[in-house]
C-alpha cells in the first residue's frame, strides 16, 4: 500500500483472529491491531482528527502551542501530527507513566510539565487546565471532551470493523477519555442490531485513585452512558496474566491495556459460549508491548509483575 | 457467607479503616441500608436521589452496576461490590 505522507498512513489496521484464545468455531475472537498505527496506537487516529478540525476552525496557525494532558499515547500522537503540521506540544504527564512514554515525547520534540503521581491522570487534566487558563494563546484539544476524537472513530474504526466483520456481535474496547468506544459504539449500533458494546476499565492501585473527595471525581465529557451496554472493571493482574497469555497463545505483544480488554472479552466470550449462542467478539489492541517493557510486565512471575505495576498506570 | 464490600481509601473514615466490610440484602439498595446500619453515613456518599453518585462507581463482580439495573441490581452470596472513585484513567 502506498500513502502520500505518514498521516495519511492513519488507521485501515488489520482485524486478526485470535483461534487459540477462542472458545469455539462458533464463538471468536478478533484483534484490531491499533499498533499498526505510524506511532503505534490507536491515539494517532484522535490526534490527527483534532488537529484537523481545530486548523479548520481557525484555532491554529503555524508555531502554534498545543497544551494536552496526556500520560502517554495522546501525547505521542499529537506530537508527530505536531511535528508535521508545524506546531509546539507541551504535555502534562503524570510522574508514574513509563520511562519509554517521557523519551519518545521528547524524541518528537515535545516539552513535558509534570503532574504530582497521586491523583494520576485527574490531575494532570486539572494541572492542564491550570495552565491553559494562564496562558490563553495556548490551544488545548482535551481529548476527554472533544468531539473529534470520537468522531475519529465514528468515521474510520467502525467502518473498518464493519467491513472487515459484517457478522460482528460485541465491540470491545479500553475505557479512558471513552472516544473509541463512543464513536466506534455509535456506529456499530447505528449499522448492527443488537450489537453489545462493552467498555473495559482499568483498576489501579490505591495510589492512583487518591485521596480526594468524591465530588472531585472525573467523569469525560465525552462519555455517554447510552451507548454502552456494560461495563467491567479489571484488575491489574487479570490484566497482566491476559496480556501475557496473548502473547503465549497467539504471539501477539500487546501493550497492557489489550489485556485488560481480552479479560472482559473472554468473559463474553465464555457467556455466549455457555448460552449456546454465536459469538463474533472484537476488541481493541491499542498499542504494542514496547513501551511497557521497563515496567517488567513481561518478565519473571505474575505476582512479581504485578507488585513492580502497583501505583503505575499502566493503560 | 455474605457479600463483601471493598471500600476505597477515601471512605474507610466511615468503616474505622477497614478496606471490606461484608453486608446482607437482595439489592445493591438493601445491602447498602444495611451497611448503613453499621457505618453510619457511608450510603449518603454512595448514592443521592437519583442513584448512585455521579462521581462513585460501583461494580458487583467487576461489573458496572448502572448496567445491571443500578441500585435494584440483584445481589446475593458470594458476591462482591467493589466501589471505586471515578477517575480519568491512565494511557490517554
Amino acid at each position: 500500500m502506498r500513502y502520500e505522507s505518514l498521516l495519511d498512513a492513519v488507521g485501515g489496521t488489520p482485524l486478526v483472529g485470535l483461534p487459540r484464545l477462542s472458545p469455539s468455531h462458533e464463538v471468536r475472537l478478533w484483534a484490531k491491531l491499533e499498533d499498526r498505527n505510524p506511532t503505534g496506537s490507536v491515539k494517532d487516529r484522535a490526534a490527527a482528527y483534532m488537529v484537523a478540525a481545530a486548523e479548520k476552525d481557525g484555532l491554529l496557525h503555524p508555531g502554534s502551542v498545543i497544551l494536552e494532558p496526556t500520560s502517554g499515547n495522546t501525547g505521542i500522537s499529537l506530537a508527530l501530527v505536531a511535528r508535521l503540521r508545524g506546531y509546539q506540544l507541551i504535555c502534562v504527564l503524570p510522574e508514574n507513566t513509563s520511562a519509554e512514554r517521557r523519551m519518545l515525547l521528547e524524541a518528537y520534540g515535545a516539552s513535558i510539565v509534570p503532574s504530582p503521581a497521586a491523583g494520576g491522570s485527574n490531575e494532570a487534566v486539572r494541572v492542564a487546565k491550570n495552565l491553559a487558563a494562564e496562558n490563553p494563546s495556548w490551544v488545548m484539544l482535551y481529548q476527554y471532551g472533544n468531539e473529534a476524537n470520537a468522531r475519529a472513530h465514528y468515521e474510520t474504526t467502525g467502518p473498518e470493523l464493519l467491513a472487515d466483520l459484517p457478522e460482528i456481535t460485541h465491540f470491545v474496547a479500553g475505557l479512558g477519555t471513552s472516544g473509541t468506544l463512543m464513536g466506534t459504539g455509535r456506529f456499530l449500533r447505528e449499522h448492527v442490531p443488537g450489537v453489545q458494546i462493552v467498555a473495559a476499565e482499568p483498576r489501579y492501585g490505591e495510589l492512583v485513585y487518591g485521596l480526594r473527595n468524591l465530588s472531585e471525581g472525573f467523569v469525560p465529557e465525552l462519555y455517554d452512558e447510552s451507548v454502552l451496554t456494560s461495563r467491567f472493571s479489571v484488575s491489574s493482574a487479570d490484566a497482566l496474566r491476559r496480556t501475557r497469555e496473548l502473547l503465549s497463545e497467539e504471539g501477539m505483544f500487546a501493550g497492557i491495556s489489550s489485556g485488560c480488554v481480552l479479560h472482559a472479552a473472554l468473559g463474553l466470550a465464555a457467556k455466549a459460549q455457555a448460552a449456546g449462542q454465536r459469538a463474533d467478539i472484537a476488541m481493541v489492541i491499542a498499542d504494542a508491548g514496547w513501551k511497557y517493557l521497563s515496567t517488567g510486565a513481561y518478565a519473571g512471575t505474575l505476582a512479581e509483575a504485578e507488585a513492580r505495576l502497583e501505583g503505575q498506570l499502566w493503560a | 457467607m455474605a457479600i463483601e464490600v471493598r471500600i476505597p481509601t477515601i471512605l474507610r473514615s466511615y468503616t474505622g479503616g477497614q478496606k471490606a466490610v461484608e453486608g446482607s440484602g437482595a439489592t445493591l439498595e438493601e445491602l447498602f441500608a444495611d451497611l448503613d446500619g453499621r457505618y453510619e453515613g457511608l450510603r449518603e456518599r454512595l448514592i443521592d436521589d437519583s442513584g448512585v453518585r455521579r462521581f462513585v462507581n460501583v461494580y458487583l463482580n467487576d461489573e458496572d452496576v448502572r448496567f445491571l439495573g443500578g441500585l435494584s441490581a440483584p445481589v446475593s452470596d458470594g458476591d462482591t461490590v467493589t466501589v471505586l472513585p471515578a477517575v480519568a484513567g491512565g494511557a490517554r
